[in-house]
């Protein structure tokens, strides 16, 4: 099976080999072959199952629980926009509107392109620096308008 | 009042996340004083006079929780650093792991060697993502150097550190569900007794801290627990660092002595209320923190007492802060949907409840709101606190009655001025 290639493959196993209890490793090795595959799509579930020898519904259930593991491919640049308390206070709403408008995309949508898909999420521990967001793991704080074009614009 | 830098020392320091760095300053010196010169009982007692306090939330004695490990249980144990950071309004182990990550290695290596584990365990948020590598740096030079795996400076005691990522569920911050999600499963908070410290990860004992409260332990172990505790108050020994955020001039992390006045802490430190407007109200311990009035946070101190003398807690040290434009109503909804969002579902008051208040809050927002649907929200917090599984309940309780009790007048607002009521209101 090529869904996870060999080098990715060789990682999980060191990985699984460090804890004491196999199924520990589950969010780690489910981190590595999202990484590779962009997704969780089922066969991803099952080759982590086979891997880890649980069933196809002990990952997909543990799966389901968190949020930044998806089931569903998402745009090359995962913008994550915090809406919460400290982030609603330093102005949230309005980067929130401007990403929208530039984007013409809603919150859990992907650009046709599939450049970009926006989510609204929850506290990322930008508190101080608020607005803030995440694309894919990067932050990006003290939010403006025009810094979010910026930002955009100088992505690859 | 002076502000004595003890976890924000090397902030500033270029490298400061760097083994030599961390050394050239008096890094692991504690490490090697407690292996070299003290018990794990010593270690344990030293904490205990520093009345250091958990830094996560709870506030609990982290000497007192550290006795609680049985010395005769035949079974493993274990060390947990929490770095799951996820309370709204909470920033600062962020700062830490960036900047000073041998700090809080240092802490869980001496918690390892106070009750007897070999093996420690640091979980990581996944929106972390960047400081998990500069972590898991930072533990593969501390192997380099001795100070991680077997023998550690040539004293016998072996440990070693795993690196955990977490994946997107603020319940993982509560510490039984932390064990749950460490162990692969759905994190579902698990009843309390027994506790983490006789039954905790893999069924073993285990000790659980946050990042902040474990980067807080070699200071106290090189300078003693008197010099920590007398930083603070009697009660709530050191120096703790606090997430500012909302409507001040000078948002950021500060750290500073416990039983600091909060009036400072805004007026001074912070430079005031952002463009010179007055203080409404303040949530002291991060978004589960029942809010204050201005009159209340410009009265108090922060400490765990002086906090929980006005019915409210001093949390994860994230301070909130809203000037008088604020909509007090808008607030309390967003934090009401995020309560109902990270609910697990396990049990009904909560999965239930959060989830009817925010409709409550929704239809007040859109101007369909009446009179009786004040006391109901209220009599609906009242109901959830204290009859859920875990705190997460109470926590979305706390965010909501007590600003009814305290700004009434900004909920009525909108059943009586139905024309202040948003148009549309945001999808949950």
């Amino acid at each position: 099976m090529t869904l996870v290639p060999v080098e990715a493959e060789k990682k999980i196993d060191e990985i699984i080999a460090r804890y004491p209890v196999r199924r520990s490793a589950l969010l780690p090795v489910l981190w590595v072959v999202q990484r590779h595959v962009g997704y969780l799509p089922d066969e991803a579930l099952a080759w982590v199952a086979d891997k880890l020898g649980l069933t196809f519904m002990d990952v997909a259930t543990t799966v389901s629980f968190y949020t930044m593991f998806t089931r569903r491919p998402l745009g090359r640049y995962h913008i994550q926009v915090c809406t919460n308390v400290s982030c609603l206070l330093g102005g949230c709403e309005e980067i929130e509107a401007h990403l929208k408008k530039k984007l013409g995309i809603g919150f859990g949508e992907t650009t046709p392109d599939g450049r970009f898909t926006l989510s609204e999420v929850e506290c990322i521990g930008a508190c101080s620096w608020a607005p803030a967001m995440q694309i894919n793991f990067d932050f990006h704080h003290h939010l403006t308008p025009e810094k979010v074009d910026r930002i955009l614009d100088a992505l690859p | 009042m002076e502000k004595p830098k003890v976890l924000s020392a090397r902030f500033d320091l270029p490298d400061s996340h760097r083994l030599e760095v961390y050394r050239r300053t008096g890094g692991y010196r504690a490490l090697e004083k407690a292996l070299r010169e003290m018990t794990p009982e010593d270690v344990i007692e030293e904490v205990k006079k520093s009345a250091l306090r958990g830094r996560g939330g709870a506030g609990f004695s982290t000497g007192l929780k550290w006795s609680f490990v049985p010395k005769d249980s035949g079974k493993p144990t274990y060390v947990i650093c929490n770095a799951d950071e996820s309370e709204p309004g909470t920033c600062k182990d962020r700062l830490i792991m960036e900047k000073d990550p041998h700090a809080m290695i240092e802490g869980i290596l001496i918690a390892a060697y106070a009750i007897g584990a070999h093996l420690a365990f640091i979980y990581i948020r996944g929106e972390y993502w960047y400081l998990k590598e500069i972590v898991e740096g930072a533990v593969e030079e501390a192997r380099a150097g001795g100070y991680v795996g077997a023998n550690i400076l040539g004293s016998g005691f072996d440990c070693d550190i795993i690196v955990h990522p977490g994946a997107g569920a603020y319940i993982c911050g509560e510490e039984t569900a932390l064990m749950e999600s460490l162990e692969g499963k759905r994190a579902y908070p698990r009843i309390k007794p027994p506790f983490p410290a006789v039954v905790g990860l893999y069924g073993c004992p285990t000790i659980i801290n946050n990042v902040e409260t474990l980067a807080s332990v070699p200071p106290i172990i090189l300078n003693g627990g008197d010099w920590f505790r007398r930083l603070g108050t009697e009660k709530s020994g050191g120096t703790r660092l606090f997430a500012v955020s909302g409507h001040v001039e000078r948002p950021g992390v500060y750290e500073l002595p416990m039983g600091y006045p909060m009036k400072a802490m805004i007026y001074e430190d912070c430079g005031g209320i952002r463009q010179g407007r007055c203080l409404k109200a303040v949530i002291p311990g991060g978004s589960s923190a029942p809010i204050l009035t201005a009159e209340e946070a410009e009265a108090c101190t922060l400490d765990f007492e002086s906090l929980a003398a006005l019915r409210s807690m001093l949390g994860s040290g994230a301070i909130i802060i809203m000037d008088e434009t604020t909509d007090l109503v808008k607030v309390v909804y967003r934090i009401a949907r995020f309560y109902a969002h990270e609910s697990c579902g396990w049990c009904v008051p909560c999965r239930e409840g959060t989830r009817w208040m925010v409709k409550i809050l929704e239809r007040l927002l859109s101007g369909r709101g009446r009179t009786r649907d004040l006391d109901l929200l209220y009599d609906l917090a009242r109901n959830i606190f204290g009859t859920t599984h875990c705190p997460l309940g109470d926590a979305a309780a706390w965010a909501v009655y007590p600003a009814i009790e305290k700004f009434r007048a900004d909920f009525e607002k909108y059943v009586t001025q139905p024309t202040v009521a948003l148009t549309t209101v945001p999808a949950g």
